[in-house]
């Protein structure tokens, strides 16, 4: 075969029509297969542009380092012993708050002008989001497991064992792609990113912090507890602490699983309803 | 009988206050290359969006192939595709990686998307270039992959919107060639341009656009030929001898001469009527020299596009009655 250099290029009659096909095009793919394909194209962008990773390990690591080390001390005795307490619960913290650039990428991704060939195409519509969420996965994957190895290096040890870490963190993965359809909504919604960023810390930091991660509800003023125990970060951090504690709170649990359907319900609908239209 | 490519009634679009597209008529037969032509702004983008399911027409009707882009958007995606005036591929992502994920959704096997891609790299001239990402390529080559990643399941209508604002001279050419070679194949092509040469090139029929509208609507040749066949450029050498050559012209001319904000220029139309435009420049020239008017450049050309807008919209205030 010839290869032909971009600057001697003449198009050829025979060679261009031979690949013009005029057979019977494929079947269209699957729901699932489309957005796995559109999964597969968010790791090629993670491939190519692996500095983004960054925060998913840097920012978590981070964030458990400091506050093991800032409330250690005062608030349990030890950070050995505070760790038992606090781990699971950062975890939560800093997976969630990665979830928001899940917006922020959508954001500046539709602006593209790559969205206007893949919405021309006759494949399930939500796939593209689906898919670019499954890249969003692999992240929050990344990051509870980078806490979780720091978490194991600094001395925690939950009585689940190696079961009840992998259960803790699929849980924590399945609420956080559901609750990434709040960002995917916020991205279509919102004119830039930067005002993404700001609407998700608006959200984050509340829901986040006012909860039971850093210290225990009974502590806490009345109202502020009535709040907490309203907050599906707490209900959350329950279910995961008692997964790897290795006495699941199925209650909990089976709460966690009903709050992120209804998410995906809603804000999922909620998002096809501004992609459709955008 | 089959439903033409394209039909539209009444299509409206509005943004705010602006009505963008403001009853647009159009009907592509099927085979053909139809060009929309107008300046920026003129609601040609978005005339195209909304035919390929992008955007929701406010108002009227759009069939593709008979089916209607809002009812039936799936049967008009699975029959349409587009290059938009950006570029619609991922610029993360290489050549290759490009074609395959496109394979991969329109339904290919990943073996089959795989000699899919490299095909159409090499009948691209792109095969050197497979394995870089898009954002190092050059303006034409990024053309070019995404002509490709248009026909990768070849499409009955490829939408082609501004394919060569912006490309060198050379890149142009190859661009027109493919677009040629696509059309030969049996695609239609709907494309949008702001430039009558590149319409002319390429277009069997043009609607001309201006402010949402069609204002004109024929072959290359009748729209050319109800502005005149051709235009006079003049460059004096001395800009005090401009009166008396503008009056040479008008009279050999038969046309009003319009004088340019450059004070040793003219222009004029050559309507062709009783003998060739090129005659009657050519004896227009004769007529200067034996006037004594010094020129320093003399050229036949064809209308621009702004003398196809100052014509057209001349034609339509006067038919307007005062």
């Amino acid at each position: 075969m010839t290869t032909t250099s971009a600057q001697t290029y003449t198009p050829s009659t025979d060679t261009l029509s031979a690949v013009l096909s005029r057979g019977a095009a494929p079947a269209r793919p699957s729901a699932w297969s489309a957005s796995l394909t559109f999964g597969w194209r968010a790791v090629l962008k993670i491939k190519h542009v692996p500095e983004q990773l960054f925060d998913v390990t840097a920012f978590p690591i981070i964030m458990t380092l400091m506050f093991t080390y800032l409330f250690g001390g005062a608030l349990a005795g030890s950070t050995r012993e505070y760790l038992q307490f606090f781990l699971p619960g950062i975890m939560v913290t800093s997976v969630v708050m990665i979830t928001m650039y899940t917006g922020v990428g959508l954001n500046t991704d539709i602006e593209k002008g790559v969205f206007d060939r893949f919405r021309t195409l006759p494949v399930w519509r939500p796939a593209a989001l689906v898919g670019m969420i499954f890249g969003d996965v692999l992240r929050y994957i990344l990051a509870a497991t980078t806490i979780m190895v720091v978490g194991l290096i600094l001395g925690f040890r939950p009585d689940g064992g190696v079961m009840g870490i992998v259960g803790g963190i699929a849980l924590l993965v399945v609420f956080s792609f559901a609750f990434s359809w709040i960002w995917t909504m916020f991205g279509l919604l919102l004119r830039s990113e930067k005002s993404v960023m700001g609407v998700s810390m608006l959200v984050l930091f509340p829901l986040t912090f006012l909860s039971n991660v850093f210290v225990e509800p009974s502590t806490m003023p009345g109202w502020l507890q009535a709040f907490v125990e309203v907050n599906p970060i707490t209900h959350l951090v329950t279910a995961i602490r008692s997964i790897m504690s290795g006495t699941p709170d199925m209650p909990e649990i089976m709460w966690t699983f009903i709050a992120s359907g209804a998410l995906v319900l809603i804000f999922g609908t909620l998002t096809m309803r501004l992609y459709n239209r955008k | 009988m089959n439903p033409p490519a394209i039909e539209t009634n009444g299509l409206v679009k509005t943004f705010g206050d602006n009505r963008a597209v403001d009853g647009v008529d159009l009907t592509v037969p099927s085979g053909t290359v139809y060009g929309l032509l107008g300046p920026n702004g003129a609601g040609k983008t978005t005339v195209v969006r909304m035919l390929a399911t992008l955007l929701r027409p406010d108002g009227g009707a759009a069939r593709v192939f008979g089916h209607d882009v809002l009812r039936e958007a799936d049967a008009v995606r699975s029959r349409v595709s587009l290059t938009g005036q950006y570029a619609s591929v991922d610029e993360d992502l290489t050549g290759t990686e490009n074609l395959v994920l496109l394979g991969r959704l329109l339904g290919h096997g990943k073996r089959a998307a795989r000699d899919r891609a490299a095909q159409l790299l090499a009948a691209f001239g792109l095969t050197d270039a497979a394995d870089r990402q898009i954002k190092k390529y050059s303006g034409g080559m990024r053309r070019r992959i995404d002509i490709a990643a248009s026909i990768l399941n070849t499409p009955d209508l490829l939408f082609l919107d501004e394919p060569t604002t912006g490309l060198d001279p050379r890149s142009r050419n190859q661009v027109w060639d493919i677009i040629r070679i696509v059309v030969a194949s049996g695609t239609t092509v709907l494309l949008t341009t702001q430039y009558l040469d590149e319409a002319d090139q390429l277009a069997g029929r043009i609607a001309v656009i201006d402010h949402g509208r069609v204002i004109a609507e024929g072959t290359p040749g009748e729209l050319k030929s109800s502005i005149g066949a051709g235009t006079v450029h003049v460059r004096l050498r001395d800009a005090a001898q401009r009166p008396a050559a503008e009056r040479v012209l008008a009279e050999e001319l038969g046309t009003t001469v319009q004088l340019e904000a450059d004070p040793v220029a003219l222009t004029a139309r050559a309507d062709g009527s009783s003998r060739g435009a090129a005659e009657q420049a050519s004896r227009a020239l004769a007529r200067l020299a034996e006037a004594g008017i010094v020129v320093d450049d003399f050229s036949l050309g064809q209308p621009s596009l702004d003398e196809v807008f100052l014509a057209l919209t001349a034609s339509t205030s006067q038919a307007v009655p005062a």
